[in-house]
């Protein structure tokens, strides 16, 4: 079997497409580098939707937990602490047992019946875990930012009468994302990272469609050879990681283009924001 | 455990709790707590030395030396942390009964890899096909501990490099102009100046590395979470004390467990902080100065 007929047979098999029995004997490279790339669909959609659904909430909250009003701030402040306090691992435990408890036939709201099995798969379970999660951890880092903007700016803004939303819109929301734009790259990446949680913990994979790792794990445990298969997703999240890096230091010029060229903050990766 | 427990199906009630939550299964599952926490103890040293390795080696003068440190800190930054603690375990584990088999049998001429197989000779399983279970657990702990090290030592460096970095270039200056040599700057002068500018990352890993312990179930050691599933699960009325599904209850323990560790972690972290800021010539030691001044 070439390596065509391999791409053409596994390259969406994450999903479902092509050949439904996963390889069990004569394993070769070009299989397990096919179907840890198909697994990385998965990682790929989880981190993007999570990441971008997470942003609007993340704004959200950062502006809760700097609000003067006890009513916004502490539950904002409460769930922050949730969600950052405690190990993601045990948040999508949690969360696939919650949602198992959902009654099986529906919800019955208003004679109209909403379906409730599709939470407990991963695509919509896991989803939402990661999406609450890295709007926690944004959230921490758009309220620093926030704390830090020049109270200078404020001040302009006022004298020129902009005020309220336009304020928000035109000052404050584009120099809170300039400076904590290198901290939420690192979130961002780190959370693509911690999408290969997903399947180890309480979701299981249906009919064998798993991420990246799930893969890189099946091709271990069959081959009891680890020096093939993790190399591979090692490979491949580097990638990924550069293509992030690459994306948010076009958002980064763009955010900082108003500065001289050396006074620009670089995107430096520093890990620190594992889960 | 008490006397009245005999006979659970006769119990109601409070009672029936009392003697449910304090069963031999439950108890094992206190302890794993204890198993957490030893992981942490034991984890959090090593890891620092780990740390303290590469971020010197980073700093060798060395090429090779440099180079070596400098990889093992890039190791963690693109590279999802879960992917070598899967695979450490399983490359420890065959490491080291290759290094045995390579000792003790010289003679073996089958290949070690064949097919789908990873055979050594028998005298050199590790540990010994005839060794009690006690011992296999405590090998798999000790396994999954070094794997904990390893990459946590990664992320150590990663911090102590920076905070070597940190303490102003002028008084290492100072040091060599006294005539002391690199080594002697580094020992006397940039080893006991890092600690404060390293506070603060080191404390962030510590929080992360109480949120990676759960990670334990997926090297295969029976912790928490292993622990949580079983007794959780729903039991049906075979069992002493059947029960429905209560995973969910049992896993909420756990959030809380950890949220309280956290919590505390935090409060801890933040006194060792202000103790060492004590005098230092940095932001919050002068605030401290002045606090003190005025009142």
């Amino acid at each position: 079997m070439s390596c065509w007929e391999t791409l053409a047979d596994y390259g969406l098999r994450s999903l479902g497409v092509g050949e439904r029995l996963l390889p069990r004997s004569d394993f070769t490279l070009c299989q397990q580098v096919v179907l840890i790339g198909s697994g990385l669909i998965w990682n790929i959609y989880f981190g993007a939707l999570a990441l971008t659904s997470g942003f609007v909430l993340a704004t959200g909250l950062a502006l809760a937990k700097a609000a003067r009003s006890r009513w916004l701030r502490k539950p904002a402040e409460w769930f922050i602490f949730l969600f950052r306090g405690s190990p993601l691992f045990i948040q999508f435990f949690l969360a696939y047992e919650a949602l198992v408890m959902l009654p099986r036939q529906g919800i019955d709201v208003f004679g109209i019946t909403v379906e409730t099995a599709w939470l407990t798969r991963a695509w919509a379970g896991a989803l939402i875990v990661l999406f609450l999660n890295t709007a926690a951890y944004s959230a921490e880092i758009f309220y620093g930012a926030l704390k830090s903007v020049p109270k200078g700016d404020l001040e302009a803004a006022e004298a020129y009468g902009i005020t309220g939303w336009a304020r928000f819109r035109r000052i404050l929301w584009p120099t809170m994302l300039r400076l904590g734009w290198p901290a939420y790259t690192n979130e961002a990446i780190f959370l693509f990272h911690a999408t290969t949680l997903v399947f180890f913990s309480g979701f299981p994979a249906f009919q064998q469609r798993g991420d990246a790792l799930y893969y890189a794990n099946y091709f271990a445990d069959k081959t009891f050879n680890p020096f093939v298969p993790y190399p591979i997703v090692a490979g491949y999240f580097i990638l990924l990681t550069l293509g992030l890096t690459l994306l948010f230091g076009v958002a980064n010029r763009r955010l900082n283009r108003h500065l001289a060229p050396n006074q620009r903050p670089r995107l430096k990766l520093r890990p620190q924001i594992i889960r | 455990m008490f006397a009245s427990c005999a006979d659970p199906s006769l119990l109601s009630g409070l009672d029936w709790l009392a003697c449910y939550l304090t069963s031999g299964k439950h108890l094992d599952f206190y302890r794993s707590f204890g198993t957490v926490l030893i992981l942490l103890a034991v984890t959090a040293p090593v890891a620092l030395a780990f740390g303290f390795a590469g971020a010197l080696a980073a700093r060798s003068q060395l090429g090779l030396v440099s180079i070596l440190g400098r990889g093992y800190m890039a190791m963690v930054r693109g590279v999802p942390d879960i992917v070598f603690f899967l695979f450490f375990v399983i490359a420890l584990d065959q490491g080291i009964e290759w290094l045995t088999h390579q000792v003790r049998c010289p003679d073996w001429t089958e290949p070690i890899r064949n097919g789908l197989e990873f055979r050594v000779c028998p005298q050199a399983k590790v540990p010994p096909g005839a060794a009690p279970q006690s011992v296999h657990s405590l090998y798999g702990f000790g396994l999954a501990v070094v794997t904990f090290a390893i990459v946590f030592g990664a992320f150590a460096a990663n911090v102590l490099l920076g905070a070597m970095n940190a303490v102003p270039r002028a008084q290492i200056e100072t040091a060599l102009a006294y005539g002391m040599s690199e080594r002697q700057a580094t020992r006397r002068v940039l080893i006991p100046q890092m600690w404060i500018y390293a506070l603060p990352g080191l404390s962030n890993l510590w929080l992360i590395l109480i949120k990676a312990t759960p990670l334990l179930f997926l090297l295969g050691v029976r912790d928490v979470v292993y622990w949580a599933r079983e007794l959780g699960g729903s039991k049906t009325s075979a069992y002493e004390y059947p029960h429905p599904d209560w995973r969910l209850y049992y896993f909420l323990g756990l959030l809380v467990f950890y949220l309280l560790m956290t919590r505390i972690s935090e409060l801890v972290l933040a006194r060792i902080s202000a103790r060492l800021s004590r005098g230092q010539a940095t932001m919050a030691g002068e605030a401290m100065r002045k606090a003190g001044a005025t009142a």
